[in-house]
């Protein structure tokens, strides 16, 4: 057993019958690390957490936990912890006995029983709700109670299952502030499955950006963000101009185009719409829309190179809709993709 | 303005229509006259008490007690799990278990009874009150299904993922999550199996035999020979029961969201 290898999926594949969920898939958590799973719905995120969690079988590879192979082990002597999108909490218990739940099932009882539950339920902030009944609870505190109710059995893997996506804004923040909490305080080894870029990159030490069953890149919030390897990941993390690379020359739908200083490894370019360089540059189009959004203001405009999404600074004088403005690709500012796919 | 008369008349007629046996019948069970009759002459709870006396009655009822509550208790015991799989599952030949299960209520009641007596009581002397039993089990056993069925629909499976992740095995998240949040089905279930089984007439008719009868079979045969209003006196008790069970289920466990 090491660390570094604290859960360990070694050549996993999933399948619903015939259909394959997810194939081979490789992939190493360290003891303490909180991990996103990133990617569209269908990707096989939730299916790969299901798993782990022994929700769902193995058709060939491995699971391997804290040293131990688990691929076989019935999911209630797994030792893990799952927060269903749901929450999943019982409804026709109180909040005390939801968490106490796992506890009485390991024969515990009493005071010290009560003693553990009890610091469970103060730990995510519900003291004053423990003898309420669940249903009762808003969506947040039904939340906490979930989170109560598996950290309380100290599960050596968390995993939570989009937990931010049912909350509303202010609560999100809440919530990713909690977790963070409660993974740093515990040091528990954490694994969520989101769907969002946003609260991928806000919360995980590592993500993992899965498509189609496979695992597309892992990396840093910092590396997926600033450094998409395909341009599926980048498309996901905002980078909406993708051109192919060939010979040097971007392949657009209206022909090749000549550029700068292109890398000569890469397969593709990507810029984010604020990395065009509006006013200034070899293209031009014809502004077809124009949004305010505040700091900024986005446009979509008609080029040869096919559609250009590009960002001003709200502070420049605004573009006129049909007004023709030329525009740059600085290869500078540009993502490097090896894949274009 | 037509439409101001007509509509309340109309609902009237069909109150009256609807109550209106009902009605007569409790009007004359207070008679004080011998037979059974309209307008009742006189008052009195002379009939009433009377019921309470007849040995055949007491006898009857214990025997549609039995069968109601064993019969319910039965079709639970095999409609439960059955109900669970189906709505857990998906099983090859499940809508043809489904329907299959609801063939009781479709098949006229009088065929039912002469099957079972034709072939099961005859010819392996099959006693009374055993095929009376699977009788009635077997007639309670949709309303079991379908009533359970609908509560399970209400029941995300996640909740006994949960339990399991939290160490429970599979049959005891059974049992400690899943049964407690259908109990409201269950005794909806248990209330509609109960009525279904006391009112039971044409199969409990055919299986009937000497000194095994139903109530319901023995208020027939006693009309038959005494016309007096014991049997209204008896059929208003048994509707007040009947009203005061659906009223309290209605008031505490909203029965009429199962059925």
């Amino acid at each position: 057993m090491s660390d570094a290898s604290f859960l360990l999926l070694d050549g996993l594949t999933l399948a619903y019958g015939k259909t394959t969920a997810v194939e081979g898939l490789n992939l190493s958590i360290r003891r303490g690390e909180l991990v996103a799973l990133l990617g569209p719905s269908g990707c096989g995120k939730t299916t790969t957490m299901r798993a782990i969690a022994g929700l769902m079988p193995v058709k060939s590879g491995r699971i391997v936990l804290d040293g131990r192979d688990i691929t076989r082990t019935p999911a209630n002597r797994r030792e893990v912890g799952l927060v269903f999108q749901s929450y999943a909490l019982f409804p026709h218990l109180t909040v005390f006995e939801n968490v106490a739940f796992g506890l009485r099932l390991k024969g515990m009882s009493g005071k010290p029983l009560e003693d553990r539950v009890l610091t469970a339920i103060a730990s995510v902030g519900l003291s004053p709700f423990a003898n309420r009944k669940t249903p009762e609870l808003s969506g947040g505190q039904q939340q906490r109670v979930a989170l109560a109710r598996s950290m309380v059995m100290e599960p050596k893997v968390l995993m939570l299952d989009e937990p931010l996506s049912n909350l509303d804004a202010r609560l999100r923040l809440e919530m990713r502030t909690e977790l963070q909490r409660v993974q740093k305080e515990s040091g528990v080894t954490m694994i969520f499955v989101t769907h969002d870029q946003i609260e991928a990159l806000a919360l995980a030490d590592r993500i993992v950006v899965m498509r189609n069953g496979a695992i597309e890149q892992i990396g840093t919030p910092e590396d997926i963000y600033n450094r998409p390897e395909s341009a599926f990941v980048a498309d996901f993390v905002g980078f909406e101009n993708i051109f192919a690379l060939k010979d040097g020359q971007l392949v657009t739908p209206g022909g090749t185009a000549p550029i700068a200083d292109a890398p000569a490894d890469a397969a593709a370019l990507a810029w984010r719409p604020r990395a065009v360089a509006l006013g200034n540059g070899p293209f031009s189009g014809v502004v077809r829309s124009s949004s305010f959004a505040g700091s900024a203001r986005e446009y979509l405009l008609d080029t040869p190179l096919g559609p250009i999404k590009a960002e001003a600074d709200a502070a420049h004088p605004a573009h006129d809709l049909g007004d023709t403005v030329s525009f740059g690709l600085p290869a500078a500012t540009a993502a490097t993709l090896r894949r274009f796919g | 303005m037509m439409q101001k008369i007509l509509a309340p008349l109309t609902l009237a007629l069909v109150m009256l229509f609807l109550i209106g046996p009902f009605a007569i019948i409790v009007a004359a069970s207070f008679s004080a006259g011998d037979t059974l009759a309209f307008p009742p002459q006189g008052f009195s709870l002379k009939w009433i008490a009377k019921v309470f006396t007849v040995e055949s009655f007491r006898q009857s009822f214990a025997m549609s007690l039995f069968l109601a509550i064993g019969g319910t208790i039965a079709a639970l015991i095999l409609g439960i799990p059955a109900s669970y799989a189906m709505a857990r599952y998906r099983l090859p030949g499940a809508e043809t278990v489904r329907f299959m299960v609801s063939l009781p209520i479709i098949v006229p009641g009088i065929i039912v009874g002469l099957a079972l007596l034709r072939y099961f009581v005859i010819p392996i002397g099959l006693s009374i009150t055993l095929a009376l039993f699977l009788a009635h089990t077997a007639l309670i056993l949709p309303y079991a299904v379908r009533v359970v069925s609908a509560s399970l629909a209400n029941l995300r499976s996640d909740m006994e993922e949960a339990a399991v992740l939290l160490g429970a095995s599979r049959l005891g998240a059974f049992f400690s999550v899943v049964l407690p949040n259908i109990r409201g089905g269950i005794l909806s279930a248990f209330i509609l199996g109960f009525v279904t089984s006391f009112n039971q007439v044409p199969v409990s008719l055919f299986l009937s035999g000497p000194g095994v009868r139903t109530l319901p079979i023995d208020m027939l045969g006693y009309m038959e020979i005494v016309f007096d209003p014991s049997v209204a006196a008896l059929s208003s008790l048994l509707a007040f029961l009947s009203i005061g069970i659906v009223f309290l289920a209605e008031r505490f466990l909203g029965f009429s969201r199962y059925v």
